[in-house]
């Protein structure tokens, strides 16, 4: 039976962020901006584990993924290393409706950068003025800011510790934007649950169309499970064949919040042990580069 | 019922029916010395036992229980059980096999007509049909005394593949046409086995990462094993089938495509069940309310019974409510029990009469201690200050005067609210269609509900596809669907010749 993937290239891009070029051609021909992809780091034990796309060539035939390790299956799909299988299904999720809307604000928060870059490259080439907004807990957790910075008009940085751009959170620039005058047409905004309801709360008192992008649990991501449904507008959605992209101002945050948080207890005993073996796994790595075998050549950025 | 007796074990029913069988021996045995026969009880694992493990909860017939249980058969010329077989088994003839002890006999005439005996004789809802018309079990004024055609089906199927006497089905030399498969459930495979057997070259493309569809997601451990499946994949893999997975058509690559650019002559959808059915009570949304999809899916698919090795977590469960009456909920209600909970509850709006599932499914469910509150449907589902399940709010129901379908039709108990303790609820009140390749394919024509329309030979309205399961029936059984299968299979075999 046909079906895994081999992954081209890993690269740590902070203790708990990892970046995956996968080999995955009909994924990378058909994908469009705001979808996503469910990855296995193997057949028999792994949870599925949904993940946006952060960018693909559909010339190598290549997807880039970018993830924290958060659970036991993040942790290990973590160790995998170039030439490693893994399996990956997708395209998964609707696309975002791309259109010439005028000034687009994309607002970014740690690991959500990555399915940002797609969508303001997108709106760029549809003849939008970008203004992106990247937000952290400190300057480590900024990722794909150099692709950010190529199509960003108008590039803003926050970061909670000021380590890196002015120490804020995204809201602020972002009510800074819709004051000023025409205010943005649209935002778009992918992060951490509790960011995006901010930047909900944020635009809606300037009735600026926003768009959210989220990441619930899910197992099949194909409208079978329904573990991902949300309620927006106080009707029933399923993130995956209904989104993942609704309108921010409508997502019952706080619901969907606590649904994510359904197996937290689990997920904090995983992250704890399995973060811990692949700390051991990247040490031993780390002394083999030392005997001169240099095959990962971006772990130790 | 064996409920009230002590557990044999499997030498001390062996030697029971061996002592009946030989008793008969060297006699010509007449109809009425026929229906004298007691009914061969199928082995289980003891309740106590087996309510915390995984294994298999029948054990199936020993060798001679499976022979005097043939004996009990008339051979009616006239074979009312053939009539309600779905895809037409020869029951008669392969039981006369069986009597004989021809066990691999027995199983070859069953895969004549149906490719996946040892699963169909696990899962088949018999009682509704090939044995609800037995002339034996009507004779003896009831169901549960017709001949134990499943039973049967089973034994004889498992007895050729532990003989490794599954033979792998003759493919005719290739025709240069490829055929599409969308969807490896029960479907799917047999549509692509009877496909392959013309001499097509066939593609099945799976969104899992493992073949079978509701066999490996959806139908537990404890009621199908799951190497039965994957050897009935293997099957096929050695026919020459190949098989793509995790890959979703209508995602992954549209079915046009497939059609226009990758060259298959025709396509056969099966993609199953999708978006599962909720209440439409409040509260639905809560922490703890599981489909039951979502729930066996985690179970079975993702292992996470299997706590020391799966990723998967499965969420701690003490007090759980089962809301639906089908084989569905009898097998969420018994996983919850294999997962440590204390205290399941099936709540059904009408009563045990009415209720879909298999009559043996719910049997072992009781034995197992699963509680049925029947005529209660609940109203709201209560949270807690974390958003967790709590409770349910349950209105009890009385039968009332029959409804179009014949049935009496539960009647709300004004004011009979009552508030039950839960902390997890899992929803099987069945599935609507999924949505994803009639989205990706407008010119597809679906009813209001999405199901794909067909005709009779399961073609739709597009040229070259055809499609059957639980796409086009709603929520169906494995027989059914695999009766859609070879259908659809047939017409397209026609088509291309």
């Amino acid at each position: 039976m046909h079906g895994t993937h081999r992954v081209v290239r890993k690269t740590q891009l902070s203790d708990e962020v990892y970046r995956m070029e996968v080999e995955a051609p009909l994924v990378a021909r058909e994908r469009k901006a705001g979808q996503f992809v469910i990855v296995q780091y193997d057949e028999d034990y792994s949870e599925r584990i949904p993940l946006t796309i952060a960018d693909a060539d559909p010339e190598k035939g290549t997807v880039t993924l970018i993830f924290q390790t958060v659970g036991a299956s993040t942790h290990k799909l973590a160790m995998k290393e170039p030439g490693d299988e893994i399996i990956l299904l997708g395209p998964l999720g609707n696309p975002t409706h791309i259109e010439k809307y005028g000034w687009a604000v994309c607002v970014g928060g740690g690991i959500g950068l990555a399915p940002l870059y797609p969508i303001a490259k997108a709106l760029k080439e549809a003849g939008n003025k970008v203004t992106v907004i990247s937000g952290a807990r400190t300057k480590d957790l900024l990722v794909m800011q150099e692709e950010l910075n190529a199509v960003a008009d108008e590039h803003i940085v926050v970061t909670d510790d000021g380590s890196s751009g002015r120490k804020a959170l995204v809201t602020e620039p972002l009510a800074e934007l819709c004051k000023r005058n025409p205010p943005p047409d649209i935002v778009v905004t992918i992060g951490p649950p509790i960011m995006m309801k901010f930047c909900a709360e944020t635009t809606r008192p300037f009735g600026i169309k926003t768009l959210a992008s989220l990441n619930t649990i899910m197992i099949d991501g194909t409208g079978m499970c329904g573990g991902c449904r949300v309620s927006v507008g106080g009707e029933t959605k399923f993130v995956c064949v209904d989104g993942p992209e609704f309108d921010a101002h409508q997502v019952d945050w706080n619901q969907m919040m606590s649904r994510l948080g359904a197996y937290k207890t689990q997920e904090k005993e995983a992250h704890d042990k399995c973060h811990l073996e692949l700390s051991l796994a990247e040490l031993r790595k780390r002394d083999d580069k030392g005997n001169g075998e240099r095959q990962n050549e971006g772990a130790a950025k | 019922m064996s409920s009230t007796e002590p557990t044999k074990t499997r030498e001390e029913i062996e030697e029971r029916a061996r002592v009946e069988l030989e008793n008969l021996r060297g006699k010509t045995l007449t109809n009425k010395m026929r229906l004298s026969i007691p009914v061969q009880e199928m082995p289980t694992q003891d309740p106590q036992v087996r309510r915390s493990n995984m294994s298999e909860v029948a054990t199936g017939y020993t060798k001679s229980q499976a022979m005097l249980e043939a004996q009990r058969c008339l051979q009616c010329k006239n074979a009312p059980c053939v009539a309600g077989c779905p895809v037409r088994i020869d029951i008669p003839a392969f039981i006369a096999r069986t009597r004989e002890g021809d066990f691999v006999g027995a199983a070859q005439i069953i895969k004549r007509t149906n490719l996946l005996p040892t699963i169909c004789g696990r899962v088949c809802p018999q009682e509704k049909q090939c044995q609800m018309p037995c002339t034996v079990g009507k004779s003896l004024g009831g169901t549960d005394k017709a001949v134990q055609i499943g039973r049967l089906e089973r034994f004889v199927a498992d007895a050729a593949r532990e003989a490794g006497k599954d033979e792998i089905p003759e493919v005719h030399g290739s025709t240069g046409k490829r055929i599409a498969v969308v969807g490896a459930g029960p479907a799917g495979l047999t549509c692509a086995v009877d496909v392959r057997r013309e001499g097509h070259e066939v593609v099945v493309f799976e969104a899992f990462h493992k073949a079978g569809g509701v066999m490996v997601y959806g139908i537990p451990e404890f009621r199908l094993p799951k190497v039965l499946v994957a050897k009935e994949a293997s099957t096929l893999e050695a026919m020459g089938v190949s098989f793509e997975m995790n890959y979703l058509v209508g995602r992954t690559r549209k079915l046009s495509s497939l059609l226009k650019e990758d060259g298959f002559d025709a396509v056969f959808i099966g993609t199953g069940a999708g978006l599962p059915k909720f209440m439409d009570i409040p509260g639905e949304n809560l922490v703890g309310v599981f489909s039951a999809n979502e729930y066996l899916t985690r179970a079975n698919l993702m292992k996470a019974y299997d706590r020391e090795h799966a990723a998967t977590p499965i969420y701690p469960s003490r007090r759980v409510a089962v809301l639906g009456g089908g084989n569905v909920a009898m097998d969420s209600a018994r996983m919850a029990l294999r997962l440590g909970a204390e205290d399941v509850h099936v709540l059904y709006r009408r009563t045990r009469e009415e209720m879909p599932a298999r009559g043996e499914e719910v049997v072992h469910a009781e034995e197992e201690g699963v509680v049925f509150d029947f005529l209660k449907s609940p109203t709201r589902v209560l949270g807690d200050d974390a958003g967790r399940v709590a409770a349910l709010e349950v209105l009890s129901y009385e039968l009332g005067a029959p409804d179009d379908s014949g049935r009496r039709r539960p009647v709300p108990i004004r004011g009979s609210e009552t508030v039950i303790p839960f902390d997890t609820v899992i929803v099987a009140v069945g599935n609507e269609s999924n949505p994803l390749i009639a989205r990706t394919t407008p010119e597809l024509r679906v009813d209001e509900q999405g199901h794909i329309l067909v005709d009779e030979k399961q073609k739709t309205s597009l040229d070259r596809v055809y499609a059957g399961g639980d796409i086009v029936l709603g929520s169906a059984t494995v027989i059914l669907a695999m009766g859609e299968g070879r259908r659809a299979a047939s017409a397209i075999n026609e088509v291309l010749q």
